[in-house]
């Protein structure tokens, strides 16, 4: 009897520790709010299954269990019982997966019309890169990354003069616009991923990754790296600041541009590669 | 199909080929240590898995310690704590549970579950034990090496595991474990091709295929997948050891390190990644099929009744072994892959889990009307089937692509994999264990000492990993030695935390009374006699109890029915062998 009580006190235990405990998501403040639905569909159909089985279970150990003479019924298999249950299964998955490749869809389509942001990660810090007044970022490569160059941008790509270099210190966003996320690394694997916006990437050396979202609320967010990039891995912590439109604008006047940034003997090789 | 009819009495063959001479041991060292006898073979690998089991159960405590109570144990530094948790993961994932499930159950069974005198490759048998040897103390070797072990984690993802900012990276750590690996998986493959040509070409007479045990086709599917897989993660050791040693940029793109340029250009890392989980998905299969095997055979004989839907449990494991071949990118979602794959992958991997949800059926509907006996394998079953449940669901968020966006790296994975492919196979691990210690040694397991066993692990388990789903769920990432300030969990979580820990230890405590058990009942344990349980398959047969070499006495078994005649109407016993012939009662209606 000690199985059945706790067999019926896992799925009773569960479901009260889901609905009751204090540890739940953050408070999304971005538009992805449809993953967070599709969790709650998901939530629903598994716990349905989990508690229909386990309690159908509880009621079998129950009912059956050994008693002096008691022979076990014979029937190897039902045909019929067993398609009704594929069947049934089918629908409940295909009801998770359907709603889920929907918003994957709208996951991995940009809006036109988002701004493109860089994010560089690596060991361990978050620097960002803002296209400039052409709303163009210029090129860059790992193997041009210098001491003065720390993002490795391309010095004779005029589009990358007037980017906005943010290095090792925290991203502003304005609220309410779509932001692609370019994200980059120069040296190993790292994840930028903040709770709050539900959406996260890897970012891979040699490679450009991204992923778009909607800030919706003002605040002050964490950016964790949910990628393990060696022993500095817990620590490497950045800032996102989501702004109001007139904030945002006053935080920007106070960047600098690579063109600012960069010593004056290399802007000049610039000028004629330029013509 | 015939052959599945319970109780039809199929035509047994003729026996074509002379039995061949077996190879005898002349002296001590070639019967008891190298030895070609597939059931000592099997010991060896029980005992050394469970011996390195014993470490990575250590390597937890260490990392439990650290997360429960971040900042008191100084010894445990960042990089330490990576060296721990790299550990105990490969360990648990290959050296224990891949080692116990093919080469422990599967020497010990699958000569005696289909009605051989022994593997059909002997001495290559052997070989395949002292190179998985071989490697576990290659593996060990890696502590005591000049940086310790890796700390990549047990992914071990190029650049990061052989660069500098990992330990081991730049040191032997990386080069020693990705040896281990190799000769790990050249031991294996020793052992995998004795498996498969055994069951394929060592069955006894009447032993058809589909009137295997399910334990024999769990192990038999597994062994034909790992032989399939660990050859991705064999050019993968290759050539990330090129890159190491070499200097070659398979993986390794153009980085800059520290502010210094590397000489490695042109590299994908991700190309990685796509080798291991080519490997590593099919890998959680080769875990989970002997596990959903061996379950079936003692939910159906502590429930004294047929496993139900037997047809439909073999196409269920040939299914899921076949289809978890094309699903592995889903442990890639946010790996920056082409984001078009999400779609394919998040649709095959769903569809997985429906022959998985009729194997979850088909065991419960056999306790429905069953006899069950609360032995401690049936309780170890039923245990089996809440986690394998629970994780199993779980899957179907990660699975699901958009889903697994915010959770991906979080905790979340972490009690999900734990729960479903921890958990859930160590449930069937200990309730074959003590279903089948009494062929092996001749005593029962002490009784009071498994009761006790069961409930503390299976409670603990639970209390341990399904509330770490929720640390997930708040974005608490894997793979942090400390959470210390961050903004996004309150102190409750570190509360969380602190009892995970004090669970694991309690959990961790109840496996040494498990070991002290398997120690203390050979000498100690109740007589067993030859079938204890009252079983039907033919290693409960044996004249001998434990089994002498040769399995059977001088005439080999002739099976003529099914695993799964129990509580059969007419019988006189609950139970019908598999090499009992005679017809019983009514057979089953036709379908």
């Amino acid at each position: 009897m000690a199985v059945v009580l706790v067999l019926v006190l896992v799925v009773v235990g569960s479901v009260v520790f889901h609905l009751v405990s204090p540890w739940w998501w953050t408070p999304i403040a971005s538009n992805w709010n449809y993953i967070d639905n599709t969790i709650i569909i998901t939530f629903w159909i598994t716990g349905v299954v989990f508690a229909a089985v386990v309690l159908f279970m509880a009621y079998c150990v129950y009912r059956f269990r050994h008693k002096e003479g008691q022979k076990a019924h014979y029937e190897p298999e039902n045909k019929r019982l067993e398609w009704w249950l594929t069947v049934i299964t089918g629908f409940g998955v295909a009801a998770m997966l359907v709603p889920g490749l929907f918003v994957w869809h709208r996951f991995v389509t940009v809006p036109t019309d988002a701004t493109e942001v860089e994010v560089l990660g690596q060991q361990w810090q978050w620097s960002f890169r803002l296209p400039g007044k052409d709303g163009k970022l210029g090129l860059a490569e790992t193997s041009l990354v210098t001491s003065d160059n720390p993002l490795g941008l391309k010095t004779d790509d005029p589009n990358g003069q007037d980017d906005v270099i943010v290095q090792a210190a925290d991203l502003h966003l304005p609220i309410g616009k779509p932001v692609k996320m370019l994200l980059r690394s120069i040296d190993v694997l790292h994840d930028f991923y903040v709770p709050e916006f539900r959406a996260k990437m890897d970012m891979i050396p040699g490679s450009v990754t991204y992923f778009w979202f909607t800030p919706t609320r003002t605040g002050t967010f964490e950016v964790l790296c949910a990628e393990l990039c060696g022993q500095g891995h817990p620590f490497m912590r950045g800032v996102v600041m989501v702004d109001t439109e007139e904030d945002y604008t006053a935080w920007l006047g106070q960047q600098q541009t690579f063109a600012q940034l960069t010593p004056p003997q290399q802007t000049s090789s610039v000028e004629p590669a330029s013509h | 199909m015939v052959d599945v009819t319970p109780g039809s009495v199929g035509p047994i063959p003729p026996a074509e080929v002379a039995e061949m001479e077996l190879y005898h041991p002349h002296s001590w060292w070639t019967k008891y240590v190298f030895s070609q006898d597939a059931k000592v073979i099997a010991i060896q690998y029980s005992c050394t898995a469970l011996a390195i089991g014993l470490v990575a159960l250590v390597l937890s405590w260490l990392m439990r310690l650290q997360l429960g109570f971040p900042g008191t144990f100084d010894f445990i530094t960042p990089e330490a704590y990576y060296q721990f948790i790299t550990m105990h993961g490969m360990i648990m994932v290959i050296y224990l549970l891949t080692a116990l499930f093919l080469g422990g159950f599967g020497n010990y069974l699958i000569p005696l579950m289909v009605g051989a005198r022994d593997m059909v490759f002997p001495y290559v048998n052997m070989l395949s034990y002292w190179i998985y040897l071989l490697a576990v103390l290659l593996l060990v070797a890696g502590f005591f090496a000049p940086g310790g072990p890796t700390g990549a984690g047990w992914t071990l993802y190029p650049p990061q595991a052989i660069m500098a900012g990992t330990p081991g990276g730049e040191d032997w750590g990386i080069i020693v474990m990705l040896s281990s690996l190799i000769l790990f998986i050249i031991g294996f493959t020793m052992g995998g091709l004795n498996y498969v040509v055994t069951v394929l070409q060592g069955r006894t007479r009447g032993m058809t295929l589909m009137r295997m045990p399910l334990t024999v086709w769990g192990i038999f599917t597994a062994t034909v997948m790992a032989l399939l897989a660990f050859p991705a993660l064999f050019v993968a050791c290759v050539m990330m050891l090129l890159d190491r040693v070499l200097g070659t940029s398979f993986f390794m793109p153009a980085i800059v390190e520290m502010g210094e340029q590397l000489q490695h250009s042109g590299g994908s890392p991700i190309l990685f990644q796509h080798l291991f989980w080519f490997f590593g998905h099919p890998e959680v299969y080769i875990v989970a099929l002997p596990a959903f095997g061996i379950v079936s055979d003692l939910i159906s004989t502590h429930a004294r009744k047929n496993i139900f839907g037997y047809r439909m449990m073999v196409w269920a494991i040939v299914g899921i072994g076949a289809l978890s071949f094309v699903v592995w990118a889903h442990h890639m979602y946010v790996s920056g892959m082409h984001p078009y794959f999400g779609f394919f992958f998040a649709t095959t991997t769903l569809i997985i889990a429906i022959p998985t949800a009729i194997k979850v059926y088909n065991w419960v509907l056999t306790l429905w009307r069953g006899d069950i006996h609360l032995t401690i394998p049936m309780l170890f079953a039923l245990g089996f089937i809440v986690t394998f449940v629970n994780g199993g669901l779980t899957g179907l968020f990660l699975g699901n692509v958009v889903v697994d966006v915010p959770l991906s790296d979080t905790m979340f994975v972490v009690a999900h994999f734990h729960m479903v492919m921890g958990v859930a196979p160590i449930m069937v691990i200990f309730g074959a264990i003590y279903h089948w210690y009494p062929k092996v040694t001749g005593r029962m397991l002490n009784h009071a000492m498994g009761m006790f066993h069961f409930w503390v692990t299976f409670v603990g388990a639970y209390l341990i990993f399904f509330p770490m789903h929720y640390l997930g769920l708040m974005g608490v990432p894997r793979r942090y030695n400390e959470l210390s300030d961050m903004g996004l969990i309150g102190e409750s979580a570190h509360h969380l935390n602190a009892f995970i820990s004090i669970m694991a230890f309690i959990v961790g405590f109840a496996q040494l009374v498990f070991l002290f058990n398997l120690i203390w009942s050979i000498r100690h344990g109740k007589e067993a006699g030859g079938n204890p349980w009252r079983a039907t398959t033919l290693e409960w047969q044996t004249a001998h109890t434990p089994p002498t070499h040769g399995n059977f006495g001088k005439e080999l078994p002739i099976v003529y029915r099914w695993a799964y005649d129990y509580s059969v109407p007419g019988a006189k016993e609950d139970f019908i062998p598999q090499n009992e012939p005679g017809s019983f009662g009514p057979s089953r209606e036709p379908a």
